[in-house]
């Protein structure tokens, strides 16, 4: 078996010239993404990739990249992996990186290796390539992962704000279309609030759902009707005229429902069922 | 037999429900409760459910009737306190109980009360005043 005493020689010996090799095959590729990183970026990138190899390779084992000789190794890949994921780079063209160091190392196998050997070497060097080439792959999908997972955290977090627009008057601003999940994560904050601040008010916004179909009427008459349970009258405003149609359209009973066209127009309904008035003091500037 | 107290306050009668609601309990509320309303000759009833933290489709649907027994013996009916995880829980069962009006505490649903019955008094004397209208 190999003990990986050739691939330490050759990637010491001349490294500047592998790295020259390398740095061509990765810039031949058709699909390098140059809007995205700059050739200084990608060679450094490379040369720090080529001396943690280097260093691993002297150190530890060519069988297997899961050793403690190979953390830094790994480091530097998760590092490249999770950038490249931010960035936008396709998962091909992140394993790209370190598939595309195959074409020179082989190369340099050929000439250098004794002809015996010459098979089991580049099975050691291929099988190495292919491990860390699949390491970065995985670690690029769960950067991606942990994109999509945050983003989708915001989201919910950005969507279902409670805001106390007045003493015993709250409103909930809803954006984007509902779903059944959002509606209990809207009805459960929105009924929290509630109680928590005495609210005999609420206001429903839905100026910022582009559109209203039955199941989504359904959902809001859901959340009417639990604030309702509770003790608070709701208002829903921010009925567009095309809402309008459509709810009517759909047959949609909205009877047992305050609704109101404008915010403005609920905050004011709010505030006078509240017991509270609402005039001007100083004329129109 | 475990029973649920009622209370006389002045012309309303005030339950409050502290223990887990069964079946039993609940049928036992709505004898007892229809008797009292024609007894006392009660104008109003308040239920307070803020410690009951689980409702079935039964206790739903008697707290419904509850509140339309009263009204037929011409008693309002305000249910106060109800948790949100109670709230959710009748409307995803389809019970947003039409009928019963709903508080978010004792004291907003007492206020509730004595309004409406102020304002049916208001109206009756007007109309001693005015017959013809």
């Amino acid at each position: 078996m190999p003990d990986g005493t050739l691939l330490q020689r050759l990637l010491a010996d001349d490294a500047g010239r592998l790295l020259d090799d390398w740095m061509r095959e990765q810039l031949a590729s058709t699909s390098l993404r140059r809007d995205l990183i700059s050739e200084t970026e990608l060679r450094q990138q490379s040369a720090d990739f080529l001396a943690a190899f280097r260093e691993a390779v002297h150190r530890g084992g060519v069988q297997s990249v899961a050793g403690p000789e190979w953390t830094t190794v790994r480091d530097l890949l998760s590092s490249f992996s999770r950038s490249r994921a931010m960035q936008g780079f396709s998962p091909s063209d992140t394993a790209r990186f370190v598939f595309s160091l195959k074409a020179p190392l082989f190369s340099r196998l050929r000439e250098q290796a004794p002809p015996e050997q010459l098979g089991d070497e580049t099975w050691t060097v291929s099988s190495l390539l292919d491990q860390l080439g699949l390491y970065t792959t995985e670690f690029f999908q769960k950067s991606r992962e942990e994109v999509i997972a945050r983003q989708q955290q915001e989201l919910m977090e950005l969507s279902t704000p409670v805001v106390k627009i007045w003493e015993g008057v709250v409103a909930v601003p809803l954006i984007g279309t509902l779903d059944s999940a959002r509606t209990q994560v809207v009805m459960e904050n929105l009924l929290a609030r509630i109680v928590e601040t005495s609210a005999s008010v609420a206001i429903i916004d839905i100026t910022g759902v582009p559109t209203v179909d039955t199941l989504v009427a359904q959902h809001l008459i859901k959340t009417v009707a639990a604030a309702r349970l509770m003790g608070a009258e709701c208002i829903i405003s921010g009925i567009r005229p095309q809402i309008a149609q459509t709810i009517v359209h759909l047959g949609v009973v909205l009877e047992n429902v305050t609704t109101k066209a404008s915010l403005a127009d609920a905050i004011l309904m709010a505030l006078r069922t509240t017991g509270f008035t609402v005039a001007r003091v100083a004329p129109r500037s | 037999m475990e029973r649920i107290p009622i209370l006389k306050m002045g012309r309303f009668l005030l339950v409050t429900i502290q223990v887990d609601m069964h079946d039993r309990l609940a049928l036992q509320l709505q004898d007892d409760l229809t008797e009292r309303i024609v007894k006392d000759g009660a104008r109003g009833v308040l239920i307070d459910i803020s410690s009951l933290e689980i409702v079935d489709s039964f206790i739903g649907r008697v707290l419904g009737n509850i509140a339309a027994m009263s009204r037929v013996l011409d008693a309002e009916t305000v249910v106060t306190g109800m948790q949100p995880a109670v709230a959710i829980t009748l409307v995803e069962l389809g019970l947003s109980l039409p009928g019963v009006r709903t508080a978010l505490n004792v004291e907003r649903g007492m206020e509730l009360l004595q309004a409406s019955l102020e304002r049916e008094e208001l109206a009756t004397l007007e109309h001693d005043a005015d017959p013809q209208g």
